[in-house]
Parts: structure tokens; C-alpha cells; sequence
């Protein structure tokens, strides 16, 4: 048990570094198989020149998380937008920057949406991810494609890996959650050994629910009357998804390779706003993403060679059926095309330099009157350079990017250029390992979406890129003992970032109408810290407890005439922070989570009117392993929202009150 | 140990400091404007309706009174504060039959009835899409993009619905053209402005003539695509805006007038430029126009007069102190039938608090007052006394 924290404490690490990267270190089993691994994880720590921020195997499991956004909350800086429900539309903000300044990778590639850059999270489960990280500026190293080094944050998502031990030729999964919003979810996964260095792996789920639930509004005068109280079930909620997913994984003599297949089904509605006189609304989406990307790994020595090839269809089917609306039919498809090259050659053994080229093609179709059918072709160029020296490590890279849009029947825009650099530092000032100092400095930017561009009326083909610069600096004391308090690491960062050129609407001509313009300017300061400890009291029961405080004033600086000037920007909290508490014996399984997001403004101006309540939920789970003779078994339930709070993430779109899940899965 | 405190701490502070505490209903809040009314003056005050943006549920009502000068913003939820969600999502227009204030609140589909000197609540209508609102004989008229009957469900016709102000009930239906806009009512016909705004590029480009006595549509005149607004100036004469194609087709505006000895409206004259709001007082047309330039990236604003005689520009802009140029984006316009100050709000960019401008005939600017989200509809109170 003890191994086993240290484990889920020092992978976190060890997945960043350049030398270990590979299937290796990115396989984060469960204890028992992983010992070899972590004498290598935690010798290597060291490595990780670059904040970051991970949640991994059993403890991401024992979350009480929905989706991959839901397990997003607990990472600091990060503000999950969440519009409600099993499939409410669920984006994240890294440092108050803004989505489309996220990059989300999945299994080591870039998921995209041409079409408006916001990647929804919730339709991502977390059925069969081993872990999640964060990375604040890029990941710290500097074997990784061109683009990965395009995003202010990127988010990383992988996949659970077959691992066979000597004489294991498969092994299978199913597990079978539901609870409240009439959920069902079931999912299976097999991984079978095709030979002794090719592997397979299927994974299946089907995630049903009415997306009903009951929310509360509530209303006092001054003088503490009630002006009015009203409960009601949220309509059109519904959600029914299917996900398959299929992976071949094999391993060479110099090097491994992956290919992947994807396709995702939903069909579910938009419950919308509830405003006054309005409780039911008719929008339906359905979605169709599907892609397969194929991975080759070679290692030679002092050169690694990591080259990737993707293709990726959406669909998206909008429809607006509410009879008391003019009824909308409209139908998205994107496709992307995606190959990247990555090398990296050692000169010394603590000095490694790497160079990338990616290229991407994104086209998009609408059947909308007046829309301008783009296409776009990027070409992406990196150079970085990594020093690792006992007491100092170093990562700097610079990258380049260039644009051609292609609009059918229009002339297209001017090409776009950019040139984005940026540096690393992190050291050991003091004698003892154990304290760390870090810094980095980014630039990055990124380009307008097809719907700013081009979308009919709105869009506006003159945009430029909305540019970010990041400063960073922080501080980490992480120390492992084999003693009652087994692990403490605390780590806070400061930072300053500005957002140029913000892509903002702006009325627009006659009426209400919009078009987008580079008008904004955001100044965010900020202050993240984080926490894990470990206690091993008696032998068997392990104590852990995570925390993350979060401090953003990030203003708008636009305009000294604009009555928002220097006012704190939408829906971002000053304060936020999340708390997990776990204690787990004999195979039992205790986890609490409290969430808080301190108050915020819905709109732009500070004003009363705009103030939104804060709101903190707790999570309780509690679960059970047991062993049947060769099936392992694991039941759990969850309440969430365990004091029935009634709030709103984003105004008008009510919070489901306290609700149930229930999970159990068999595992051979 | 001494981290576990701290984070204890830590949360704790952060527990006290920012807790949830009980959802209050939203506060008035008041200015003090100084413009002395006439003491002979019948007008009390103005009501102004904000839209809101959509979604955000944020309509609101703001009142000034002359007489004591207060302007009171956003005052519907204090004063009805049992209504649930307050007065809604996208208000679209404002009107008073005598002591009935009528509200249109477009995404909650629904007409608001107000006591016009209390600003309590008498009632609602519910009529989905409701764009406009016009007053006839005992009978408040609706334009709606919803007609009663889909006999096309992709393509709805709209209607204008009938509603009798003393038992607020809906008495009669009647389908239009597509998306209608504003209504006037002369010599027992109802002019509706059809817009057909959902159905680019085929917009509509009609004026439906609905006979009032058997509320039947007899007639529909070709004007002019995506039309807007609809006026009537006191010959009796319809002043009727185009909003064009936005792209190669721009906004204009038309006046239709009946031939001497028929009874049928007809198109007389197209003003060479674009409008988008107006108000008549007297023989005095304001209006302001908005288009966009997309070689400049902004707006061109014009706020002019035109003679409704000799239908002429007898004025290019009536913002003579140089205020225009701190306008964003006009979006409401409203003349005081006495006075004959000009009224203009400033919707800024939609999702925050804009202002309205008061400016004298001379096109001075007397004061200005923040208002609620995208400051739109005005309509004059009269004195209780007065009535």
C-alpha cells in the first residue's frame, strides 16, 4: 500500500521525462505490477522541468467524476464550465485564458474542432482512462510534436494500456454503472495478446440517461420573506451515447507503435436556459466523431524518432424543434487530416535537442445559406533543446506556425504567421533534493475558428490570432518517507499572463447583430498551490489527502471608457479550490471531495445585477475490492452533491440537487 | 502536520469568507436626474424596457419620473417579487392602453401586464415568439413569428393575435406573412411590417392588410425585403424600413400612401439611405441608421430628421454637441410628444449596461442615465389626471 501512493505520487513525474517517456512509464498500473517501474519513476523525478498536475489509475477511479470534466475540477487553475447534467455541454479554461487556448490530447494527439476550438469534455468518460494530466505552458519534453508545443495548457488523456505479465494472454473487464438521471452506463473492455509483441484492445460502452433531475429555485426580499420557491425537473436533458474504441499496440526491437480507432454516438437534447415562462425547450444534437490515428516509436540510441498520423470526421447534427421557435435543420461536418514527425537527437546525455514538423488539414461544411464551405491547411515547425544537469534543468523551444484558409466562391484571407517561443528553467537551490524552484516564460496564440471567421453574418475574415503570454513561477517541496506521514508535497506557483487581440463579439450594423473583432486585452494574475499528503498511521490503512487552492483576478483591460474596465472577467471565481480526502483498508474504500468556486460575475460588468453566489458541493463514495477467486470484483457508491446544494455553474442553467451512482465491475 | 493545519486553515477562511447566503430578489437602484417638467406638462414619466441578452433572463423594466426626478432601474422584481424568474428573457417592446402597461417579452413568450402607474403586475398573455405590440378600440394587437395554424412546419407563417385588455384572454388569430415585425392601425386596416428574417436569403418583402372588422388578412403590398419598422405620421402616411440583405441589398426606407379616392395603400417614395429605428413627432421623422463598413471594421451612425411633408433630410445629424461620438451602437429612439426632447439609448456591445441620452430640440445633450442590458423600448406615462 504504502509503494502504492508513491506510485500514484511520482508517476506524475515520471510520465514527463524525456527519457523514460515511451509505453514504459506511461503504463501506470495498479501497485503490485508496477514495482520495477517505480524504482525508475522515482529516480527520475528530477526531469520534470514543467509544473504538472495529474490524477491517475484507482484514485481517478474513486473520484466521484462523470466525465473527464468532472475530474478536471480538481486540478488548481483550471475553471470547468458546466451547463448541467450527464450531457450538458462541459468545457475547461486553463488560468483564466480561455478554452480555446486548451489544447486536449488524447493517447498523444491533438483533438481538434476547426469549426469553434472548444473540445465539450463531457463527452469523454472515464471508463477506461489511466490518467489525466495537466500541463501548464507544454509538457516537459521535448520529444513531442509540433503542435503540442502551439497551447497556452494542455491537458493530456491516456488510455489504459494491456500490460501481460509472463503467461497472461488476456484479460477482460465490465462494468455496469447507474443511478440517478435513470443512468445507465455499461462498458466492457478486453485486451488480448496476439503474439508476444503485438497486443489488442476493445473497449465498448453505452451510456443512457432521461437527464431529468429536480433544481430548485429560491427567492428572499430584504426583510428575509420568501418572495418565491420553486422546484422543478429539468426537461430535454436526455442523453444516449455509444463509444468504441480499438487499439493495437506493439513493440519492435528498436522502438513500439499503436493504432487506434475511435467513434463516438451521442444523440441527446439541450435543456437550455430556464428563464421566466420558460421550462421546456426543444433543441436536439446529435454527434458522429470518429478518427484513426496510427503512432510509431523508434529509439536508436541517441536518436528517438516519434511519428503520428491521424484522421478525424464530425458530425454534428443541430436541430431546434420548439414550436414556438422557427425551426432550425442544420448539419456540420469537419474533417481533419493530421501527420506529425518528431526527432530528437542526444548530443550528450544531458543535452538533447529535437525538431518537429506537423501538417494539418481541416475543412468544414455546413448546409447554411451563405456559409463559405473553409478549408484550411497549417504547417507547424518546432526546434527545442533540453539541458538536464544535476541541480538544473532547462527546456526551450520555439515554434513556428503558417496558415492558408480556402473559402469556396470568396477570396480567402491573408496567410498567418507566427513565431512563438518559449523557456523553462527549474532548479534545486538548496542542497536537498526535496525543494524545487521552476520558471518559464511562453508565448502562444491561437488562430480564430472557421466560426469567427466565416461563420454567415457573424463571422469576420480579418481577424488575427489572439495572442497569450505566460509567466510563471513556482516553488515545490515533495518529499517521500517510510514513516507515518509518508509523503508531503506542496506546490504553488504565481503567475502573470495577458491575453492580446481577444477575439471579441461586437454589435454589429442594424440591430442585434454581432461580428467578431481583436478588441480585448485580459491581465490575469494568479497563485495556484497544491497539496498531497500521504499518512500510513497503522499498517493497512492509508490515509490520503489532496487539496488545491486556486487565486485568479484576471481583469479586463480593454478600454478605460468601457464601464467593465479592470472588472474581474466572466464566471472567473477569485477564489476556488477543491479538497480530497481518501483513507482506504483492506480493500475498503472511503473518498470525500469538496468543491468550491467562490463568487463570480456572469457578465462582463461587476455589478450587482451580474453577481453569481459562489457554490461548494461535497462528494462522498465509498467502494469495495474483493477477490473471487480469479475475478476481481469492485462495487461502489457514490452521493453527490451530498447537502442537495442548488446552484448554477453557469447562470440560468440549474445543477442537478443530491444524486446517486452506483458502480460495479468485474475484472478478470 | 503543520501543512495539514495550514490547508485546514486554509479552507476554513476560505469557508466563512465566501459562503452562499440566501438569493435576494434584485434590488431597484435609483439616479437623480434633473429635468424640471412643465407644470402643465400631461406626461409623468417614461417607461424604458432592457432586452437583456438572449438567454440571460435579464429583461428589465426601468421608470423616470419627471416630477420627482428619480430614475428607478430595474425596479419589476421589487415590485412583484413572487414572480418567478422575474420579467424574463429578450424583452421586445413596451406600450400603454390607459392604465395598462404591456410588456413583450419575446423568449418567454409572453405579453407582461402592468398597472401603467404602479408597476404591479396584472397579469400575463402567453403568445410564443411575441414581437410587437399595438392598441385598437379596447383590443391590444401581437405580432408573433408563430402563426396559430404550421401549415408548413420548416417554414411558419406568422400572426398577429388579438388580446381584449380587460380579461387579457387571446380573442382572435391571424396569419401573416413570415416573421412579422411592427403594426400600425389606419381607417380600420392593420398595416404588419413581414420580415421573413429566418428564411435568408428568400426574405419576405411584404406589408399584410388585415381588415379589422373581420380581422382577416385582405391584402399583401410588395415594399421591400426584411422589413422592419412600421410608423404612421399624422397624414396618415406609413413610414416602412427595409433592413436589407445586409450585404449587397442596404436597408432603406419606403412610405406608402393611399391615392386620393382608393382606399389601397401603395409604395410612393424610397429615401435614398438606410434606417433603423425611428419616432415621429409632428411633422419631425428622428432616426438614426446603423451600417456596418467592413473595409473601415465600424460602424457608420447617421441621426437624422426628415420632413414628413416633403419627405426630405432636412437634418443629417440631430446630435449637434459632438455626444454622438460616444454612442457604441444606437438602439432605442423615442421623442416626448411635448417637449419634444429626443431620447436615444446606447446598447454598447449587448451583454452590458448601457445609457440613455436625453438631447433638447437643439440637439443638446441634458443628461444621460446607466441603464439595464441593451436599452430599447420607450413609451411615455401619462398624468393620472391627465388621462
Amino acid at each position: 500500500m504504502t509503494l502504492k501512493s508513491i506510485t500514484l505520487l511520482l508517476i506524475s513525474s515520471a510520465a514527463t521525462a524525456p527519457t523514460y517517456l515511451a509505453s514504459a512509464s506511461e503504463r501506470t498500473d495498479t501497485a503490485g505490477r508496477n514495482l520495477q517501474e517505480l524504482v525508475v519513476t522515482a529516480r527520475n523525478k528530477s526531469e520534470d522541468v514543467i509544473p504538472v498536475q495529474t490524477l491517475q489509475g484507482d484514485e481517478l477511479q474513486r473520484l466521484n467524476s462523470n466525465s473527464i470534466a468532472d475530474a478536471l475540477r480538481y486540478f488548481a487553475g483550471v475553471q470547468v464550465k458546466d451547463y448541467g447534467g450527464v450531457g450538458g455541454i462541459k468545457t475547461v479554461n486553463i488560468r483564466s485564458m480561455g478554452t480555446n487556448h486548451t489544447g486536449v490530447v488524447y493517447d498523444g494527439v491533438e483533438l481538434g474542432n476547426a469549426q469553434n476550438g472548444q473540445i465539450d469534455l463531457g463527452q469523454f468518460s472515464l471508463d477506461n482512462i489511466e490518467s489525466l494530466s495537466l500541463y501548464n505552458g507544454q509538457k516537459s519534453q521535448i520529444l513531442q510534436p509540433a503542435k503540442d508545443f502551439g497551447s497556452a495548457g494542455t491537458i493530456y488523456i491516456h488510455t489504459r494500456t494491456p500490460h501481460f505479465e509472463e503467461g497472461e494472454n488476456y484479460h477482460a473487464r465490465a462494468a455496469i454503472r447507474f443511478g440517478s438521471f435513470d443512468l445507465i452506463n455499461p462498458s466492457v473492455l478486453a485486451e488480448i495478446r496476439l503474439g508476444r509483441n503485438v497486443n489488442a484492445s476493445f473497449s465498448a460502452e453505452w451510456l443512457n440517461s432521461s437527464g431529468k433531475y429536480k433544481f430548485r429555485y429560491r427567492r428572499v426580499n430584504p426583510a428575509g420573506e420568501l418572495a418565491y420557491d420553486t422546484t422543478a425537473v429539468r426537461q430535454n436533458g436526455d442523453i444516449n451515447a455509444t463509444r468504441l474504441e480499438l487499439n493495437l499496440n506493439g513493440t519492435l526491437k528498436k522502438g513500439d507503435w499503436n493504432f487506434k480507432v475511435y467513434n463516438y454516438n451521442s444523440e441527446r437534447g439541450v435543456p437550455g436556459a430556464i428563464v421566466n415562462n420558460v421550462w421546456r425547450r426543444g433543441e436536439r444534437i446529435w454527434d458522429t466523431n470518429s478518427f484513426a490515428q496510427g503512432r510509431y516509436r523508434g529509439d536508436f540510441g541517441r536518436f528517438i524518432t516519434l511519428n503520428n498520423l491521424k484522421y478525424a470526421s464530425y458530425r454534428t447534427h443541430y436541430v431546434n424543434n420548439d414550436d414556438k421557435q422557427v425551426k432550425i435543420d442544420n448539419l456540420y461536418r469537419q474533417k481533419e487530416i493530421y501527420f506529425s514527425t518528431a526527432n530528437q537527437y542526444s548530443i550528450f546525455d544531458w543535452w538533447h535537442v529535437s525538431l518537429s514538423y506537423d501538417f494539418m488539414w481541416n475543412d468544414l461544411n455546413a448546409d447554411m445559406y451563405g456559409f463559405a464551405k473553409p478549408d484550411r491547411f497549417s504547417h507547424f515547425v518546432s526546434g527545442a533543446t533540453a539541458i538536464n544537469l544535476p541541480r538544473f534543468k532547462l527546456q526551450a523551444s520555439a515554434l513556428g506556425t503558417f496558415i492558408h484558409d480556402r473559402l469556396k466562391g470568396q477570396e480567402s484571407p491573408k496567410d498567418k504567421q507566427e513565431f512563438t517561443p518559449a523557456v523553462f528553467v527549474s532548479g534545486y537551490p538548496l542542497r536537498s533534493p526535496d525543494f524545487s524552484i521552476r520558471a518559464f516564460y511562453k508565448k502562444s496564440f491561437r488562430m480564430p475558428t472557421f466560426n469567427d471567421l466565416y461563420y454567415a453574418d457573424m463571422g469576420n475574415s480579418k481577424l488575427n490570432p489572439e495572442r497569450v503570454t505566460q509567466y510563471n513561477f513556482g516553488i515545490l517541496y515533495d518529499r517521500v518517507r517510510r514513516r507515518v506521514v509518508n509523503t508531503i508535497r506542496i506546490g504553488a506557483d504565481v503567475y502573470y499572463n495577458t491575453v492580446r487581440d481577444k477575439i471579441v463579439a461586437y454589435p454589429k450594423g442594424q440591430q442585434f447583430r454581432w461580428t467578431m473583432l481583436n478588441l480585448g486585452r485580459v491581465r490575469i494574475k494568479g497563485v495556484d498551490v497544491t497539496a498531497l499528503v500521504t499518512v500510513n498511521p497503522v499498517s493497512d490503512l492509508m490515509l490520503t489527502l489532496r487539496a488545491q487552492y486556486t487565486f485568479q483576478r484576471a481583469i479586463d483591460v480593454t478600454d478605460p471608457s468601457d464601464n467593465y474596465y479592470r472588472d474581474q472577467i466572466p464566471y472567473i471565481p477569485r477564489n476556488s479550490g477543491a479538497c480530497v480526502f481518501n483513507a482506504s483498508w483492506h480493500g475498503w474504500n472511503l473518498n470525500y471531495s469538496w468543491i468550491y468556486v467562490g463568487e463570480r460575475y456572469n457578465q462582463q460588468e461587476n455589478i450587482r445585477y451580474n453577481y453569481t453566489q459562489p457554490w461548494y458541493t461535497s462528494d462522498v463514495s465509498i467502494s469495495k475490492n474483493l477477490k473471487i477467486k480469479k475475478v476481481s470484483l469492485r462495487a461502489m457508491a457514490e452521493i453527490n452533491n451530498l447537502l442537495s446544494q442548488d446552484y448554477d455553474v453557469i447562470i440560468n442553467y440549474p445543477m442537478p440537487k443530491r444524486n446517486f451512482r452506483f458502480t460495479i465491475v468485474a475484472e478478470i | 502536520m503543520k501543512s495539514i493545519t495550514y490547508i485546514i486553515t486554509l479552507s476554513m477562511t476560505l469557508f466563512l469568507a465566501g459562503c452562499r447566503h440566501d438569493e435576494l430578489v434584485v434590488p431597484t437602484e435609483y439616479d437623480i436626474i434633473n429635468d424640471v417638467p412643465d407644470p402643465e406638462t400631461s406626461i409623468r414619466g417614461f417607461y424604458l424596457v432592457n432586452e437583456g441578452n438572449m438567454g440571460s433572463n435579464k429583461c428589465t423594466l426601468d421608470y423616470f419620473d419627471y416630477f420627482t426626478g428619480l430614475y428607478a432601474r430595474n425596479f419589476y422584481a421589487e415590485r412583484n417579487p413572487n414572480v418567478i424568474k422575474e420579467l424574463g428573457d429578450v424583452g421586445n417592446d413596451i406600450g400603454i392602453y390607459g392604465s395598462k402597461l404591456y410588456v413583450v417579452v419575446n423568449c418567454s413568450h409572453k405579453v407582461e401586464v402592468l398597472d401603467s402607474h404602479t408597476g404591479t403586475r396584472l397579469g400575463q398573455v402567453d403568445i410564443p415568439n411575441c414581437r410587437y405590440v399595438r392598441f385598437y378600440r379596447g383590443k391590444a394587437y401581437v405580432s408573433s413569428y408563430v402563426g396559430p395554424v404550421l401549415i408548413d412546419p420548416d417554414a411558419p407563417k406568422g400572426a398577429v393575435y388579438e388580446v381584449d385588455t380587460t380579461s387579457l384572454k387571446v380573442t382572435r388569430k391571424v396569419s401573416v406573412g413570415y416573421q412579422p415585425e411592427e403594426m400600425e392601425i389606419v381607417d380600420d386596416y392593420m398595416y404588419v411590417a413581414n420580415s421573413g428574417g429566418y428564411r435568408v436569403p428568400n426574405y419576405d418583402n411584404t406589408v399584410s392588410v388585415i381588415q379589422m372588422v373581420d380581422f382577416k388578412q385582405v391584402q399583401q403590398i410588395p415594399v421591400g425585403i426584411n422589413l422592419h419598422r412600421l410608423k404612421k405620421d399624422r397624414y396618415n402616411k406609413l413610414w416602412v424600413t427595409s433592413r436589407g440583405d445586409y450585404q449587397s441589398r442596404p436597408s432603406r426606407m419606403y412610405v406608402l400612401d393611399k391615392r386620393r379616392g382608393y382606399n389601397q395603400m401603395i409604395v410612393t417614395d424610397t429615401l435614398p439611405f438606410g434606417v433603423s429605428n425611428m419616432a415621429i413627432r409632428g411633422d419631425s421623422l428622428y432616426f438614426y441608421s446603423t451600417e456596418w463598413n467592413n473595409y473601415t471594421q465600424s460602424n457608420t451612425i447617421t441621426y437624422g430628421i426628415v420632413d414628413v411633408r416633403t419627405k426630405r433630410l432636412v437634418s443629417d445629424n440631430f446630435i449637434t454637441d459632438g455626444t454622438d461620438k460616444e454612442i457604441t451602437i444606437p438602439y432605442g429612439i423615442a421623442v416626448h410628444p411635448e417637449t419634444g426632447d429626443i431620447l436615444v439609448t446606447d446598447a454598447k456591445n449587448y451583454v452590458s449596461s448601457g445609457t440613455l441620452y436625453c438631447f433638447d430640440r437643439q440637439g443638446r445633450k441634458k443628461w444621460s442615465v446607466r441603464t439595464g442590458d441593451i436599452p430599447a423600448h420607450i413609451t411615455f406615462l401619462k398624468r393620472q389626471d391627465h388621462e
